[in-house]
């Protein structure tokens, strides 16, 4: 690991100002020490947050507010969240280990770096790591890869199952920078790679995740999260998906539906909810807007199975949303 | 493709050559404690002669640390690089927290931070000032084993060995958590401690019954 100055800050002001100078902020750190150590990450400094006070989890006017710095294992256990906010515990609960659940936070959740192998390995090129140097995993070893929103320059899939659940629910966030606060939806903090896979979320240098708000309302409580994995538990997402029904006479309402392990961002599907609307809830409705998924899927040389896995688990996720409905 | 994908296709770690006596293990980590002394010792000139830390020179300062390890206040200057882990293993002897990956995905260096199971490999110890830790050596009283390291024995929770105080600390959390009311649930909430010898039945057992007994 290369040196660096490691600093306490004991005011969301105090930080702002030394990340805007330069510092990296550091919360449970359970990626980027390990990516720190690899050399991938080289932080010259770093700003220790985690005496900030926003790590409450609370309810606000119907809204499930979650503080940046809550580590995930307790959200997830927050009384707030298991019964109201199904889908919010469950993409955390089948995320990462206990241990790691214990250390990793909101925020940090939320901003984790890519699982690309070819990421971490310095012998081999990658644009995100070292840009202008190409990308391993395009001819390379792929079956863990994205098949949407891919780029000629990166394939890495995006590997928080928080973010999809967030999504799907439509929260936002709130950030605090140098030039002050601003709250935008969390689906816009993820950039597509493009020609700058690089360049992975839209924060400004500076800015802090202050919290995260999930709206509540009618399909809340009955939202579910599938996640599909070559194990049990404790192994990112193949595919997974966060869906959420409400049901009214029979007939969809509304619908919201997310997927991960597929897209090189939490993935919003629109097509496939407007496909889902005042239809019945049954398995053959669910087929048709599940088939709507992979429209513009560029699979890779080894990651084919996902354009057929990726429908199924759809269905099964909607089954599970519109089973407890 | 991940982390933990890496640590199943790399060779197991390898526990070093079983000492004979105290005097073998004293001059193993003799060596290790030298070689840390040398690393720091090569730090410590830059981190003197540049005052201000620059964008293109490096510099560590040590951090003043406090740590409560097995009810024990301890007192260290630390370089921030250090884990959680190595200064448990290096600083403080205390080697019955494993060193596996050192990539957080197999659990063999788990231990309590304020009473929650972390894996101590991911963690900066300048990071835990003020924290209480807790390691496997604190879990006996005396000659008198935990229950917890009991059912271990009791239900051949182990066969290398290596994995077994990792896997104790971390269920101790997992009761904590009221999450030992079933083999399944075990199983799902132990993902995080990796057997390489497979005794998984038995320390889902024991982990069930020391739950029952606790």
């Amino acid at each position: 690991m290369l040196p660096f100055a490691l600093e306490k800050a004991h005011s969301t002001e105090e930080a702002i100002a030394a990340a805007a100078a330069g510092g990296r902020y550091i919360a449970g750190g359970t990626t980027l020490i390990d990516l720190m150590r690899e050399e991938v990450e080289r932080p010259e400094r770093l700003i220790d947050i985690n005496a900030l006070p926003l790590g409450v989890v609370r309810v606000e006017g119907g809204d499930l507010v979650i503080g940046a710095l809550a580590r995930m294992a307790d959200v997830a256990a927050d009384p707030n969240v298991l019964r109201p906010q199904p889908l919010i515990a469950e993409s955390l609960i089948e995320g990462a280990s206990p241990q790691v659940r214990n250390m990793a936070s909101i925020g940090g959740n939320l901003l984790q770096r890519v699982r690309c192998p070819y990421f971490r390995m310095l012998d081999m090129p990658c644009n995100k790591r070292t840009p202008g140097s190409g990308c391993a995993a395009i001819d390379g070893l792929n079956a863990g890869h994205a098949i949407l929103g891919t780029s000629d320059h990166c394939v890495a899939t995006h590997p928080s199952d928080l973010a999809v659940a967030l999504v799907a629910l439509d929260a936002t966030m709130r950030v605090r920078g140098p030039r002050g606060e601003r709250s935008f939806p969390v689906e816009e903090l993820f950039r597509l790679p493009g020609d700058t896979p690089h360049l992975e979320h839209t924060l400004l240098p500076g800015e802090l995740i202050v919290e995260v708000r999930v709206p509540g309302g009618a399909h809340s409580s009955r939202a579910r999260y599938l996640k599909v994995r070559d194990r049990a538990s404790y192994e990112f997402a193949l595919v997974s998906a966060a869906a959420a029904l409400s049901i009214e006479d029979g007939a969809i309402r509304q619908a919201r539906l997310a997927v991960g392990g597929v897209g090189t961002r939490p993935w919003r599907l629109h097509a496939c909810e407007a496909a889902l609307i005042g239809r019945k809830p049954e398995r053959r409705t669910f087929e048709e807007a599940a088939h709507l998924a992979t429209q513009g899927a560029r699979p890779l040389q080894h990651n084919h199975y996902k354009v057929e896995l990726l429908p199924r688990t759809i269905v099964r996720a909607l089954e599970m949303a519109g089973e407890v409905a | 493709m991940t982390t933990i994908d890496e640590l199943s296709s790399s060779p197991a770690p390898a526990e070093p050559m079983p000492e004979t006596d105290a005097q073998a293990q004293l001059s193993r980590r003799g060596v290790l404690q030298l070689a840390g002394a040398a690393v720091s010792l090569v730090v410590a000139p830059s981190a003197s002669a540049q005052a201000s830390p620059s964008p293109t020179e490096r510099a560590t300062k040590a951090a003043r640390v406090r740590l409560t390890v097995n009810g024990e206040a301890r007192q260290l200057e630390l370089d921030p690089r250090q884990s959680l882990l190595d200064v448990l293993r290096e600083t403080l002897d205390l080697t019955g927290t494993k060193k596996g990956c050192n990539q957080g995905a197999c659990g063999a260096c788990t231990v309590l931070v304020n009473g929650k199971r972390v894996v101590s490999c991911l963690t900066l110890a300048a990071m835990n000032d003020g924290a209480e830790i807790e390691t496997i050596e604190g879990l006996a009283q005396g000659d008198e084993l935990h229950p917890l390291q009991e059912a271990f024995i009791e239900y051949e929770g182990l066969q290398c060995g290596f994995c077994t105080p990792g896997q104790i600390m971390s269920g101790l959390g997992c009761i904590a958590e009221g999450h030992a009311q079933s083999p399944e649930e075990i199983q799902f909430w132990m993902s995080g401690n990796i057997c390489r010898c497979g005794a998984y039945p038995g320390i889902v057992a024991a982990i069930a019954d020391a739950a029952g007994r606790m």
